[in-house]
């Protein structure tokens, strides 16, 4: 099976890549370009542990044919921070200690950046739930909330 | 996942043409079509994408209110859309239902259609907006309704090598709902999905639509309630008639989400609880 010439730009780096069709974007993301901070939980996107944004929309990228994704703009984990300044996002979740384990960390912080560069000016109820797509083995979701919550707010004030 | 060949053809007539081929499948959304590579119960030799073909994403509403909505426009944008909320709601809502706004940023409407779960979450909007289907092959195009599109669980109409292009909504309803009857608040599958439609003329029903998912081989319209309710004024007797004739028209199975008795059942609750918002919305 042939594969096929797919060109990522992925956190503002352009990669030229060979792929094969079967690929996911997840796993072009972990296996080919070596971008481990994106996770596969589930694989069938029950989870939303493996979320990235593609062309500024939250996607789960276990989900997405590699080779679609040629041409568009992804965001991962490691893409957030700038000038080692980490987004609000990231630290209200170090803040707030909105994790455990850490495994289902990235894809709540990319589904939260997507869902505050929409609209920051959610309710509790709201995020909750907007985030109802990513799971959480460990907490009981408070911490993780309280982080989106305080980030929300960071940004309303800062905007 | 087993490897396939992949085409991203950017004509209607170069996709329909590898579409008519044998163990080929379209890729729209992905949603549905990867997950099943990867369980193997989807095997295809060969994959093609409609991503690249011009024109078959986006809302477009005319003058006289009807609205047209691509194949290829997301679920999230069909939820989204200041005119389908307006004007054909329960559409709107049951777009929203789906998965998580991750799995909506990527599936599309016309792949939630040709998966032809009986299911499907935007499948009882468009039938109670009666919806019109444009279908297009190499050798043309044809439109059939929606309640025509199904023969069964997975089963369209749909001969090798057609595509639907995109859904046509007529006619605006003044008043419409969908309720999808699940456990989870997200991430659910619909245990039934019930819809409803009218607009009022001076208090009085007019043009009653009703559509049921999940509750036969395929979606279907609860005539006989609709014309129960066609030309009166809506009566809590009245309801209750027209509940028990949806439930009638059901045909629901016992499967691991629940049995055939609570889904006929929650037909007829669900009929009420839909016709009565619309109503109050119209």
């Amino acid at each position: 099976m042939a594969k096929h010439h797919v060109n990522l730009k992925v956190n503002g780096d352009e990669h030229d890549l060979l792929v094969e069709p079967r690929k996911t974007l997840l796993a072009v993301l972990r296996d080919t370009i070596g971008l481990t901070g994106t996770k596969e939980g589930c694989s069938t996107g029950d989870c939303g542990a493996c979320t990235v944004i593609v062309d500024g929309e939250a996607v789960t990228s276990c989900m997405v044919l590699g080779v679609t994704a040629s041409g568009k703009e992804i965001t991962t984990i490691e893409g957030l921070a700038g000038d080692g300044e980490l987004h609000p996002v990231q630290q209200a979740f170090i803040n707030t200690g909105g994790y455990q384990c850490g495994f289902c960390t990235p894809g709540f912080i990319m589904a939260s950046k997507a869902l505050l560069d929409e609209n920051p000016n959610r309710s509790e109820e709201e995020f909750r739930h907007a985030l109802g797509g990513n799971i959480c083995r460990c907490t009981g979701y408070t911490k993780i909330l309280e982080a989106v919550l305080k980030a929300a707010e960071e940004i309303r004030t800062t905007a | 996942m087993r490897n396939f060949e992949f085409f991203e053809p950017t004509t209607l007539a170069e996709a329909s043409r590898l579409f008519a081929q044998e163990h080929t499948q379209l890729l729209a959304g992905g949603t549905d079509l990867v997950i099943g590579m990867k369980a193997l119960t989807e095997a295809p030799q060969s994959v093609i994408s409609l991503q690249k073909i011009p024109g078959l994403a986006g809302v477009t509403t005319e003058s006289d209110n009807s609205i047209s909505v691509g194949a290829m426009t997301k679920v999230r944008a069909v939820e989204l859309s200041a005119d389908i909320q307006q004007h054909h709601t329960a559409l709107a809502e049951g777009a929203a239902e789906i998965g998580s706004i991750q799995i909506r940023n990527l599936a599309t409407i016309g792949g939630n259609i040709a998966h032809a779960s009986p299911a499907a979450d935007t499948v009882a909007g468009l039938l109670v907006a009666d919806a019109q289907v444009d279908i297009a092959s190499a050798d043309g195009e044809r439109t059939v309704s929606i309640d025509e599109l199904f023969t069964g669980p997975g089963q369209t109409v749909l001969a090798p090598g057609e595509i639907i292009t995109r859904f046509r909504l007529p006619s605006p309803a003044s008043g419409s709902h969908y309720i999808k009857h699940k456990i989870r608040e997200v991430m659910d599958l619909a245990f039934i999905g019930v819809a409803a439609a009218v607009n009022l003329n001076d208090g009085v029903i007019t043009d009653a639509r009703i559509g049921l998912a999940a509750v036969a081989p395929t979606p279907i319209r609860a005539t006989e309630a609709e014309n129960l309710l066609n030309g009166n004024q809506l009566t809590a007797e009245l309801l209750a008639q027209a509940g028990e004739a949806a439930a009638a028209a059901a045909s629901p199975i016992s499967d691991l989400r629940c049995s055939a008795e609570h889904r006929s059942e929650m037909v007829n609750v669900l009929t009420r609880r839909t016709v009565q918002e619309a109503v109050n919305r119209a």
